[in-house]
């Protein structure tokens, strides 16, 4: 068996030795480049745009202006369409604009011969506006004498949810109740491959676009909306990628170099962002204000946890209010028994366009829900981790807002086993009565998620095996391997499924819509969940092809027959080989009078969502008067399910654990509130961590068995970013007594906290 | 301005007309050297790093033309007869390969970085200081540090 061990990763060696193809490793002749124009401004209209100087430059070939563009408004995010119409995403934008929106907005483009010719170009393109007022946060673009920033105002959507009970009643008939406003910041993937497409023609009709994407036929989809044009003809293929996080869960830069070859005979043309430009003119992640209660009784019962979020899209909509929506409902699997109300607010502002990004939503949700959770146990008197035991899910629990059972639940050993591993009890005894300028705290919070966006979003997964003629086998499947290792989880699935050895399957790792099964992508974490049953389903179909193919060649029974270690064998005497799946292909292909090409051939329909669940522990030190954090340990402990592949999941744990760090200790996308500026749209100013600003990160598995998998396994992608916030947050106030309820907990606003409480 | 130059670059001898404004990163690309990757274009995340005369520098802020005479090494020309070097293998040992795309740059730090250090014990907080100026978004840094550990190890029984 394959599952549950770590072969060597299917694209490893491609990787290390620089064999791996990305987007700009393609190149064709006579490839041409295009550059945005980008607005100077954060809100307004242009009122003249002169592009006579950029036509006349060297190697100009084409200007393009929002004059020049198709009148359709689109929606860019990476959903599946879907076929109710209340719940299609906003389509509010066009591939250049004359009202715009955000500093760095899309006004014209220019296509060179070379980048640097576009580049230059573009400098010369003279635009003039008619200034709007800039709203850059709630209070502004919410306020009654706030400019529309789209046609319809300036609020995409609001929503509201009570469950398991009456609101009131729990939280009158309680103990004690906590209230408190807690606040996320704009922070950007910063995925180390930047935004890059190119498109061509393959005649009049056909339009081949190749992207760094997640979602290859979604793309296809928004491509045909964007350009009125068949979906059928438009081809996309998507390569090796480097780095995505959601960010490339959006339609970017497609439709635009669909667009201009079109207007360009065809010819190839990339376009290609810049650091600074993807920063700012690609998509962040939501930053929120989360007004939050808890109520609780003396004996640690959780009665109820009221979230109101305020979520910042930006100038564009793109996942918009799907975000908070999203936030909100995966986290009703963690405090299962106790009221949940959940409300959220979705607004427009001035600020660069926010979608989709590691676990959506639910690191803001579950900041603002963790903190409170803390505040409250606090409040009345009881061990953190204790509270959280008593009220996290149990196995067979009903989740208050779906009305189902929740079918494998391991937070509570998850809970316990980081216990012991931080040595919580031993530690609260030590870092207790701390005084003096260096403290240690201890913090703890829990998260659950999602595998999938069901029953949301329709979850279709597709695989394809083929016998090739060696007896090793071909998979293809619509899911994209965006880093994770999808590729190497399904090749290990249907290794295991078919009976035969993992090196004997080969992935195809490009997927091309016009050739790949269909599939929505990477996103949600869904894909080990809702592509296991595909890989399952077609596996099990090409060994029966195979069994039955056996029996005509030899005449024994298929029930007798069995597949192991890549031979057909009697299935009650496996070393009794029969025949090797190599003689079987080879037979199969070449047999003047019987057989064909062995394949298999499946789409699946997910129509559940098991729900993971896991948490963070660490032990860190706060220096009051330098304002600065170190983090001694830090723990995620994670119920995935079972595991497929113990270094990749572990992997999969560290990277979000290192994005969490930076989220919750440096990263924020500043913006000016005068102008809407972003102010650090670079990796020198804009802080991801680096090598030294991380600690030795420790991960560890509590392997629950979820019925509902293929496999028994849950999500794994996103989760892990979760947690670790809230933890420092609940560790920062464990050892100070300040709560900080504001991501980044950086040195300047550790600063102001720590003055305002007195300690400075 | 067109300036002619001469380099080794791994192993073999390159007689090239550049453009004096080219980066090593442009020229080593237009040659197939694929590897090496541009994720900033500033010296800011270190995808492009490649060995001038063994020692790591961002190609995509060091002119063509200072490579003149010199010794350049990309990650293309660390395997030898279809086998990986130490470090590469350490990688895919050590699960330090997700993304992949600041994986070229961040081997041939790695690879520099050991080679300086050739038989000495070394911590944690030396390997992390030693490859900061590498960014990686994937892997949160934990596994590359025990490829870095996993390589060095190696070269030390050898």
């Amino acid at each position: 068996m394959t599952v549950g061990t770590s072969p060597i990763r299917k694209d490893a060696v491609a990787k290390v030795t620089g064999k791996a193809r990305y987007t700009d490793d393609f190149t064709m002749p006579g490839m041409l480049h295009a550059a945005y124009v980008r607005s100077t401004i954060a809100h307004g209209t242009v009122s003249r745009i002169d592009t006579s100087a950029a036509r006349s430059m060297d190697g100009v070939e084409a200007v393009f202006t929002f004059e020049d563009v198709p009148d359709t408004l689109f929606a860019t995010a990476g959903h599946p369409h879907s076929l109710d119409p209340d719940h299609v995403d906003v389509a509010d934008r066009l591939l250049l604009t004359k009202h715009v929106r955000y500093h760095g907005d899309e006004v014209a483009i220019v296509v060179a011969s070379s980048k640097l010719a576009a580049k230059e170009a573009a400098r010369a393109v003279v635009v003039e506006y008619d200034e709007l007022p800039v709203c850059v946060d709630a209070a502004s673009a919410l306020a009654d004498e706030a400019p529309s920033i789209h046609a319809d105002g300036n609020v995409i959507k609001s929503h509201e949810f009570i469950a398991g009970g009456d609101l009131n009643t729990a939280v009158d008939g309680a103990d004690a109740v906590i209230s408190g406003q807690y606040h996320t910041p704009v922070v950007q993937h910063c995925h180390m491959e930047n935004h890059i497409a190119y498109a061509y023609m393959d005649d009049f009709e056909h339009i081949v676009v190749v992207t760094s994407t997640q979602i290859p036929h979604i793309c296809r989809r928004v491509v045909g909306q964007a350009l009125d044009m068949p979906w059928g003809n438009v081809r996309v293929i998507k390569p090796y990628i480097g780095g995505g996080f959601g960010n490339k869960q959006d339609v970017v830069l497609e439709p635009m170099v669909a667009f201009l070859t079109t207007r360009l005979d065809g010819r190839p043309i990339k376009l290609e962002l810049d650091r600074e430009e993807c920063m700012t003119s690609t998509r962040t992640r939501h930053s929120a204000i989360l007004d939050c209660r808890a109520a609780a009784d003396e004996d640690g019962t959780l009665k109820a946890v009221d979230v109101a979020m305020t979520s910042n899209t930006g100038a564009y909509a793109s996942h918009g209010h799907s975000i908070p929506s999203a936030g909100g409902a995966k986290s009703c699997n963690l405090y299962p028994r106790s009221v949940i109300r959940f409300s959220a607010l979705t607004h427009y502002s001035n600020i660069p366009a926010a979608g989709a990004m590691r676990a959506y939503g639910s690191p803001q949700v579950i900041f603002g829900l963790e903190c409170a959770l803390e505040d409250i146990a606090r409040k009345i008197g009881m061990d953190s981790v204790d509270f959280r035991i008593k009220n996290v899910a149990r196995k067979m629990d009903i989740n208050p807002l779906s009305n189902k059972p929740i079918r494998s639940a391991g937070i509570v050993e998850c809970l316990e086993k980081g216990r012991e591993l931080i040595q919580w009890d031993e530690k609260k005894r030590r870092f207790a009565n701390q005084e003096g300028p260096v403290r240690r705290g201890l913090g703890v919070a829990c998260f659950s998620y999602g595998s999938g966006t069901y029953p949301v979003c329709v979850e279709i997964a597709g695989c394809r095996l083929i016998l090739n003629q060696d007896g090793s086998v071909h998979m293809q499947v619509g899911a994209t391997e965006i880093g994770q290792g999808s590729d190497t989880a399904f090749a290990q699935m249907a290794a295991d499924t078919l009976g035969i050895s993992y090196d004997k399957v080969h992935v195809v790792t490009t997927q091309d819509t016009d050739v790949s099964p269909f599939d929505t992508g990477a996103y949600a974490s869904r894909q080990t969940y809702v592509v296991a049953p595909a890989v399952k389903k077609a596996a099990l179909e090409l060994k029966t092809s195979v069994l039955e193919y056996v029996r005509e060649m030899t005449g024994k029974e298929t029930a007798s027959l069995d597949i192991v270690d890549n031979n057909v064998v009697a299935a009650n005497q496996p070393d009794c080989v029969i025949a090797s799946l190599a003689d079987v292909a080879i037979d199969a292909y070449y047999h003047k009078q019987r057989g064909g090409q062995l394949t298999a051939d499946v789409s699946h329909k997910t129509r559940t969502n098991a729900p993971s669940f896991g948490c963070t522990f660490v032990d860190l030190e706060v220096d009051v008067p330098m304002c600065k954090i170190h983090i001694h340990q830090i723990f995620n402990v994670h119920d995935a399910g079972q595991i497929i592949h113990p270094l990749l999941a572990e992997g999969q744990v560290h990277g979000g654990m290192g994005m969490a760090v930076g989220m919750a200790l440096f990263e924020e996308l500043l913006v000016n509130p005068d102008n809407g500026r972003v102010l650090n749209n670079n990796l020198l100013d804009y802080k991801i961590p680096t090598f030294v600003d991380i600690p030795d990160l420790g991960c560890s598995f509590v392997e629950t068995m979820e019925p509902t998998a293929a496999y028994g396994n849950k999500s794994l992608g996103e989760p892990p970013i979760i947690s670790p916030g809230p933890a420092i947050r609940n560790a920062i106030l464990d050892a100070t007594g300040v709560a900080v309820n504001r991501m980044p907990m950086s040195p300047k606003v550790l600063f102001t906290h720590f003055h305002d409480a007195g300690l400075l | 301005m067109k300036r002619a130059i001469t380099m080794t670059v791994n192993n073999r001898k390159l007689a090239l007309d550049i453009d004096v404004r080219s980066s090593l990163l442009d020229i080593l690309r237009e040659q197939g050297l694929t590897s090496v990757k541009q994720g900033c274009g500033v010296g800011e995340c270190g995808a492009c790093t490649v060995l001038v005369d063994d020692i790591p520098v961002d190609s995509c802020i060091y002119l063509a033309a200072w490579a003149d005479g010199k010794n350049v090494r990309t990650v293309e020309g660390e395997c030898r007869h279809g086998k990986l070097s130490p470090v590469q293998q350490a990688y895919v040992e050590a699960g330090a390969v997700q993304c992949g795309f600041c994986t070229p740059g961040l081997v041939m730090t790695t690879t520099s970085f050991l080679e300086r250090n050739k038989g000495k014990k070394l911590s944690r907080e030396e390997i992390r200081v030693g490859h900061a100026g590498n960014l990686c978004r994937c892997t949160g840094y934990e596994t590359i540090v025990r490829a870095v550990e996993l390589a060095a190890k190696k070269q030390n029984e050898e």
